[in-house]
């Protein structure tokens, strides 16, 4: 059987025909030479030949390829099928287009977040060197910068001596970059890099060099910044004289030595680097304030390169041996005695980085793969549905199957051409899916950036994706369509021929099918809608949360400038004179420092002692000005707020909430009593008396608990850096303020960098996976209900065509219309209490996936599950009436005359 | 699918046709109609052929490279396909008629011990 023969059989059929002509034409010839007459001449010639058609259709055979013909024959009759039955083609097409199209951008978010490796040389040997979360529980404290602080500059500084496992190592921090010089800050994705960052990932420059060692030593001069091609192409228009310009970093010019390649984003995925600048820069940014030299400042992660041979084991080994002097070399003076011991116990570690690292992988990593789950789920119940419509089909098409059995059709014929068209299908659905990915995809992406937070996904489709979508598709084509086929093809043509339409028992088992697709597909439907009314539920309490002051409109401003800096006895001239300012606003109501305002996701705690008891006890802790617990409309419950009285010198004062006194004050008086802070040897001792107690707020992340809190006043702090964070509450709106502050602190000096947060939208922004998940779970659970209501309406419907004459009968010996009615809707609701009863099981053992997604509320949350059990007993009960209002309708003497 | 074979009516021997077509090709290039009746008599009439089954066997042996075929006229001006032997069909022929020789002694020898 050859290739050249299946594509020329046409072209030899025709040769034949043509030899079988010429044959009769010469047998004709003879015969009328024979003394016949032409008519008959011609009749013998032909009987003479036998069957020409059985002749060419042996020839046909022998030169084509079976299968790969019969094919071809069944997708085009599968086409024709389709055509036919327009209604039919578009349900089922873009129902599983939908269903398709939602897995496929699910997976390919999930694949892009989380399985992709980094576009760079052999990712597969890359590392993430980093303190074994085994051992580090506790004994990292101090400050903490960047978007994934897991080492000093000082560990990194030994990790680079010491290792000899990684043929190239490197460190980074991700942050954001102000690029502007004052006013307004603008922010890019910024990367504190060690000078062999692109050299380690073998990411080769397109414009001019990337960083070498060189450029990154302790006490660099000059350094340049080497920038992304995205940000080269929206800064700088892709200009080609593009190194003899600069980038402004946090103020500082930065001449731009390179450019890297498109496809680079840098090493955290999920963002898209525009500026790199070497480590030794922060020293000229902050001066003697550089991270460089605080052993407790937590900012860098640190990545390396296996040296070929080297097992993974090897190289923990390794680091492991060499922890216990790089954490002796590096240990912070100012930490207390549990704190430096826990900090000699930390080891490091290899963990696999091909993939790179992700700050986004976390958020939506685990919500990304329950909602695969769940629009697998839409999928399931989709199919279903489609394998419904296809039972339906198949007793319509009953007649013509029997037929076709009963002339000598083959059944494994006849199944793989009912498979052929549910592929058919499949494929269709798959491709417009495809494209509903493609718009949907980046739906989402939007969904989850936001103006803080922008996610660069790489989104161009690879094999996993095309392994992906065939799969779903493939198995959506046999979950709907070979079930199906084989009950429409396992049956007897003699019965079937003879029944008439009249359900033959086949038909009979597949109403059965029917019934049991009926109640998985509301067994499930609940199950989607369950989730998604706890998602809807935990979104509603987190924003109807009571944060404890007023949230609404406040908005936070955070100033950065070198002269905001003070070690005066008095408190910073610049600081007051802002202040006054801010005061004098007609826009504004209040304005108050803090040190971290509520919400804004920054926060810090010390270990502490209250006057009273010995136990050690962990704190919350909060800088603000004295105005603040009126701007914010915090209640005081006892003693007194900050005022002038508390200066630098005089006693330390300290205000606490609620759930301090409740947790560590045994009599409830915490006024006067004394709060001691742990400090570490050869510091000075800090306590602060307190005199007063206010009313609990939220305090980091709204998620929280309401944890024990203490405010200290920043009137007596005793060295303010160059930050300075004030929060506002307008009498207006939030956004008017904005121009009036920006040009109120313009006026002070025009060179300090301002960023405002609007409170509120920052707290929409942090429930950025809580609102996801809601809408994405009750879009996909309301889909599921109606496409389960969808299913159950047409099973209703056709058993009532069925039962037709039946209920004629009952009708017209005298049953009540009521009762008919009853009748239809106490069948229906059998099938939903059924699958509801299942669901409820299915939603219960389900919940303890999505117990961390929620908030204040069980996943088996009764009321809920109540709500979403009533719902969906609403939605059949509408599904049925139209069914039910139709047999109750019935005409008995129409229905017994169809007889 | 079923099996169908272009072996024609009777209880022709798989092979014994295409023998027979080889051999009727001996004499030079003949088109179907020739080789048809030619084995018809050639047989003296014993071996009726239903002559459209000549063609399933005349394109396999093409395929096996034993005939060629081309287009020409017949001796009453009609187009017909010639059909010629080729050399491996030469070589096949001999091969084959000297197995179906000793098939055929075999054979009778069985038949005439039986009846002994």
């Amino acid at each position: 059987m050859s290739w050249t023969r299946f594509f020329r059989r046409s072209r030899r059929d025709t040769d034949l025909r043509r030899e079988l002509q010429s044959y009769i034409q010469i047998e004709t010839d003879e015969n009328i030479a024979r003394g016949m007459p032409p008519e008959a001449a011609r009749a013998a010639a032909i009987r003479k030949l036998g069957n020409a058609g059985r002749v060419r259709e042996d020839v046909y055979l022998m030169n084509t390829i079976a299968p790969l013909d019969m094919l071809w024959r069944d997708l085009r009759y599968a086409a024709r099928v389709l055509r036919r039955d327009k209604a039919f083609a578009f349900a089922a097409i873009t129902s599983l287009a939908l269903g398709i199209g939602a897995n496929t951008a699910i997976f390919q978010l999930l694949d892009a977040i989380r399985l992709r490796t980094l576009p760079v040389e052999r990712p597969h040997e890359l590392v993430e060197v980093r303190i074994s979360p085994d051992t580090s529980r506790g004994g990292r404290s101090g400050s903490f910068n960047g978007r994934r602080p897991m080492l000093t500059y000082g560990i990194w500084e030994q990790i680079q001596q010491r290792q000899q496992v990684l043929s190239g190592a490197f460190a980074w921090s991700s942050v954001r970059f102000n690029t502007q010089p004052g006013g307004e800050a603008w922010y890019v994705e910024g990367l504190w890099v060690s000078g062999d960052f692109f050299n380690v990932l073998g990411v080769r420059p397109i414009v001019g060099r990337v960083f070498s060692a060189s450029d990154d030593r302790r006490g660099c001069v000059d350094p340049g910044a080497v920038i992304s091609h995205s940000y080269w192409q929206s800064a700088f228009g892709g200009r080609p004289d593009v190194l003899r310009h600069s980038v402004r970093v946090n103020g500082r010019q930065f001449p731009v030595i390179g450019v890297t390649p498109p496809g680079f984003f840098g090493i955290d995925v999920g963002r898209m680097y525009d500026i790199a600048v070497p480590l030794c820069a922060d020293e000229l940014l902050l001066g003697q304030d550089t991270r460089l030299n605080r052993k407790n400042g937590w900012w860098l992660s640190a990545a390396g390169r296996l040296k070929p041979g080297v097992t993974p084991e090897a190289t923990r080994a390794q680091l492991e041996a060499v922890s216990p002097a790089i954490f002796e070399a590096t240990l912070p003076d100012v930490y207390a005695a549990d704190e430096r011991k826990k900090y000699l116990g930390f080891r490091l570690t290899a963990l696999p980085a091909a993939s790179g690292v992700s700050s986004i992988r976390g958020d939506f990593g685990d919500p990304l793969v329950l909602l695969l789950g769940i629009s697998g789920l839409v999928l399931v119940i989709a199919c279903a549905n489609l394998a419904n419509l296809l039972l339906a089909r198949a007793t319509a098409r009953e007649r013509e199957i029997a037929v076709r059995l009963a002339i000598g059709a083959g059944r494994r014929r006849l199944l793989g051409q009912f498979i052929v068209e549910s592929a058919l299908v499949a494929f269709l659905g798959a491709a417009l899916g495809v494209a509903v990915a493609h718009v949907l995809t980046r739906v989402l992406v939007a969904a989850i950036s936001s103006s803080y937070v922008s996610v660069f996904v790489d989104l161009t489709w690879n094999w996993r994706m095309v392994a992906f979508t065939a799969g779903v598709a493939g198995i959506a084509c046999l979950l709907f369509g070979v079930i199906p086929a084989l009950r429409a093809t396992a049956l007897a043509p003699t019965a079937a021929l003879r029944s008439g339409g009249r359900g033959s028992t086949a038909s009979r088992q597949r109403v059965g099918l029917r019934r049991a697709l009926v109640v998985t597909q509301v067994a499930l439907s609940l199950v989607l809608l369950m989730g998604a009314l706890l998602f809807v539920r935990t979104l509603y309490n987190l924003t109807t949360l009571d944060v404890g002051f007023h949230g609404k409109d406040v908005v936070a401003v955070q100033l950065m400038h070198p002269t905001l800096v003070d070690t005066d006895e008095q408190p910073s001239a610049v600081r007051r004179l802002i202040l006054e300012r801010l005061a004098a606003l007609p826009d504004l109501r209040a304005a108050a420092e803090v040190a971290y305002p509520p919400l804004g996701s920054g926060g810090w705690n010390e270990n502490i002692w209250v006057s009273g008891s010995d136990a050690k006890v962990l704190a919350n802790f909060n800088q603000v000005g004295s105005d603040f617990f009126k701007a914010l409309g915090i209640a005081l419950v006892s003693g007194r707020g900050f005022g002038e009285q508390d200066m630098r010198g005089s006693t330390r004062v300290a205000v606490v909430n609620d759930t301090f006194v409740k947790r560590f004050v045994k009599d409830g008086n915490a006024i006067g009593r004394t709060v001691r802070v742990e400090t570490g040897p050869g510091q000075p001792e800090r306590k602060y008396e307190v005199v007063g107690v206010v009313k609990d707020t939220r305090y980091a992340d709204i998620r929280d608990e309401i944890d024990p809190l203490v405010y200290l006043p920043t009137s007596q702090d005793d060295e303010p850096g160059n930050i300075m964070r004030v929060v506002l509450t307008p009498r207006t709106s939030a956004d008017r303020i904005v121009p009036a502050v920006t040009r109120a602190i313009n006026d002070v000096n025009p060179a300090i960098n301002l960023e405002f947060t609007v409170l509120e939208r920052a707290i929409q922004v942090s429930l950025l996976r809580e609102r996801l998940m809601a809408m994405l779970s009750a879009a996909f659970g309301l889909l599921a209900g109606l496409i389960a209501a969808i299913g159950l309406y047409g099973l209703m419907s056709y058993t009532v065509a069925r039962r037709s004459n039946e209920i004629g009968i009952r009708l017209a010996l005298g049953a009540a219309r009521g009762r008919v009615l009853r009748m239809v809707l106490a069948d229906a609701g059998l099938h939903v209490a059924a699958g509801l009863a299942i669901g409820i099981a299915l939603a219960v053992a389900a919940g303890r996936w999505i117990q961390t997604l929620l908030y204040g509320l069980e996943p088996s949350d009764p009321a809920t599950l109540a709500g979403a059990t009533g719902l969906l007993a609403i939605i059949g009960l509408l599904a049925t009436l139209a069914p039910a209002l139709r047999a109750a309708r019935v005409d008995p003497v129409t229905a017994l005359r169809e007889e | 699918m079923r099996k169908r074979t272009g072996a024609g009516q009777g209880d022709m021997l798989q092979g014994t046709l295409d023998l027979l077509i080889l051999q009727s090709l001996v004499l030079g290039p003949a088109h179907g109609h020739t080789i048809a009746h030619a084995i018809e008599r050639g047989s003296d009439d014993v071996l009726q052929v239903e002559h459209g089954s000549l063609y399933p066997a005349l394109h396999r042996l093409e395929d096996r490279g034993l005939v060629a075929s081309f287009w020409g006229t017949s001796e009453n001006n009609r187009k017909a396909k010639y059909y010629r032997l080729t050399a491996a069909g030469r070589k096949a022929l001999v091969v084959e008629t000297t197995r179906w020789e000793q098939l055929v002694h075999a054979v009778g020898r069985v038949l005439k011990s039986a009846t002994e």
